[in-house]
């Protein structure tokens, strides 16, 4: 056999090994996702949706799970927006390149990468006990905003500097401050990819479970929170609890609040695609 | 006296290193009012450096390190007490590739404007119209003042560029080749143009292309390295060139 024939053949092995690996990812999350439909879609109904909790599978609802769930978004979107952006836009455009800078920048990656029930442990000591938040809405929504701070934070930074450097050098040209050129330029042709970023950090937040247990969420809330302070829980809390049950319709239940996550994960995902490629198209440099 | 006032900007000695690299060596150049100055010599001679001393466009650049002054009536611009938001409405640029915002060409036009707090509506269409009138430009695009200017040639794109930087209505203009991405028959447009403009204006102008030097310009500076080799008026330098080095580069020998 000539080398070029073996070169070739070794060129079709690693194609076919390639597929069979990302393949392997993908049969798996359909195998999952087609036993989780059998399982739940026909529990799936209004009154799932509207129900509390109940010691009787049959008769329990998600509904102070998703109704805490979505308090628990929208205070650590809330928080963890503003916050997030603006640190990106000082690392990014006020911040010297110095040792200080660049140590921040290696411990937000490494934050990044720091298991979500020390964060968990953090909120508890801090917004729980120091700030006697107690096991309220906030307390919970501030340790998420810790958590997905860095990913918003890199997403920003990201997003900032796909932004030409010739944007900037006219809008300086033209006598505009650095303030200026960064609200009328910059995070203008940049939005798009900060929004992404922001969402997909949001839809990490929706499914994490951990923290939260650490915070005190509780597993059986008969009530939907009504305010801040209130005590919540969420969607993986309430599944993680139905599938430690031993009864079978409790895993049914299980099942159908696990589609009506992923349901809510997989809207999210779709908006910040919609929103990259409506921006990108937006913008062409 | 009276030859002083001709003069609108004048560098005096100079330096200017990135780092370890010594990038201007002591230069000493004084810009005629009302003229066009072309700033010549081969890549990385240091013209372009030069050109953004005088709107102070590398104080972004981290290494940038600058000695000496750059006069303007009499003031040092590098003076802790100017700002330069200031200046760079009394000093216009334009870039190498056309540069217009991603937004309308009103809203280009106006941007210099409006980030100084000018809000009446009538003022802005009126420097709207004038700056496009000076940059010949308004005819092609006054029915078109809310399109895209991301839309528009490269050549209308560099002229919508120009008309943006006259709308803060600057005294001197700095052009840092203004064709170099432009077709021959938007170059000849940009050109026919910066003979107009001197007439209101001051232009600095760095180019590559020894022909644009010596059709436009008044007065021509050479860069060789770092040093201001010789400058003078253009014709002199074109036709007798005081030193061998710019006869070689003139005549295309190197560069």
């Amino acid at each position: 056999m000539t080398n070029s024939k073996k070169n070739r053949i070794k060129d079709k092995l690693f194609e076919y090994f390639g597929i069979a690996c990302t393949l392997f990812g993908l049969v798996m999350l359909a195998i999952f996702i087609g036993n989780i439909l059998i399982d739940g879609l026909t529990r799936i109904d209004l009154d799932f949706l509207q129900n509390l909790p109940s010691r009787k599978p049959e008769k329990s609802g998600i509904l102070t799970a998703w109704t805490g769930s979505l308090w628990i978004l929208s205070f650590t979107t809330l928080i963890a927006f503003p916050l997030g952006v603006a640190a990106g836009i000082y690392l990014e455009e006020y911040a010297n390149k110095s040792k200080l800078s660049s140590l921040l920048e290696v411990n937000i990656s490494n934050l990044a990468g720091v298991p979500s029930i020390i964060y968990g442990l953090l909120g508890l000591e801090i917004f729980v006990r120091v700030f006697s938040l107690g096991n309220s809405v906030l307390a919970g929504a501030f340790t998420l905003a810790l958590l997905i701070l860095p990913i918003i934070i890199v997403a920003t930074r990201e997003a900032i500097r796909a932004v030409p450097p010739s944007i900037r050098a006219a809008s300086y040209g033209l006598g505009a401050s650095k303030w200026q050129t960064i609200w009328h330029q910059v995070l203008p042709a940049s939005f798009g990819g900060i929004l992404t970023g922001v969402i997909l950090a949001i839809s990490r937040a929706v499914g994490e479970t951990a923290p939260l247990i650490v915070v005190g969420a509780l597993a059986y809330v008969p009530f939907t929170p009504s305010s801040p302070m209130d005590e919540f829980t969420v969607m993986p809390i309430q599944i993680f609890n139905w599938v430690s049950r031993p009864l079978h319709g409790f895993t049914i239940n299980a099942a159908a609040a696990i589609i009506i996550l992923l349901l809510i994960t997989f809207v999210m995902n779709g908006i910040a695609v919609y929103l990259r490629n409506k921006w990108q198209k937006k913008i062409s440099w | 006296m009276t030859n002083e006032l001709n003069y609108i900007l004048e560098a005096k000695n100079v330096n200017v290193y990135y780092g370890d690299l010594h990038a201007l060596k002591d230069i000493n150049l004084k810009i005629q009012k009302n003229s066009v100055t072309a700033l010549i010599g081969p890549s990385g001679c240091g013209k372009s450096t030069f050109l953004r001393v005088f709107n102070r466009m590398n104080d972004y650049i981290d290494s940038f390190k600058m000695e000496g002054e750059v006069l303007m009536h009499n003031q040092n611009i590098y003076d802790k007490k100017v700002q330069v938001d200031e200046l760079r409405k009394n000093i216009g640029m334009v870039f190498q590739k056309p540069n217009p915002f991603p937004k309308s060409i009103y809203e280009n036009v106006v941007y210099g404007l409006k980030i100084q707090g000018i809000k009446d509506k009538e003022f802005l269409m009126n420097r709207v119209e004038n700056s496009l009138k000076q940059a010949a430009l308004w005819d092609e695009v006054r029915d078109d003042l809310k399109k895209s200017a991301l839309a528009l040639s490269g050549g209308q794109q560099q002229r919508i560029c120009i008309a943006r930087a006259l709308a803060v209505e600057p005294n001197v203009l700095l052009m840092d080749e203004p064709t170099s991405a432009l077709d021959p028959i938007s170059t000849a447009k940009v050109e026919e143009l910066i003979n107009e403009l001197k007439e209101k204006y001051t232009i600095v102008i760095v180019t590559h292309n020894m022909q644009q030097a010596s059709r436009v310009s008044d007065n021509t500076a050479f860069f060789y390295m770092g040093d201001l080799i010789e400058h003078g008026k253009t014709e002199d330098i074109f036709r007798n060139p005081k030193k061998e080095r710019t006869q070689n580069y003139i005549t295309g020998r190197f560069g």
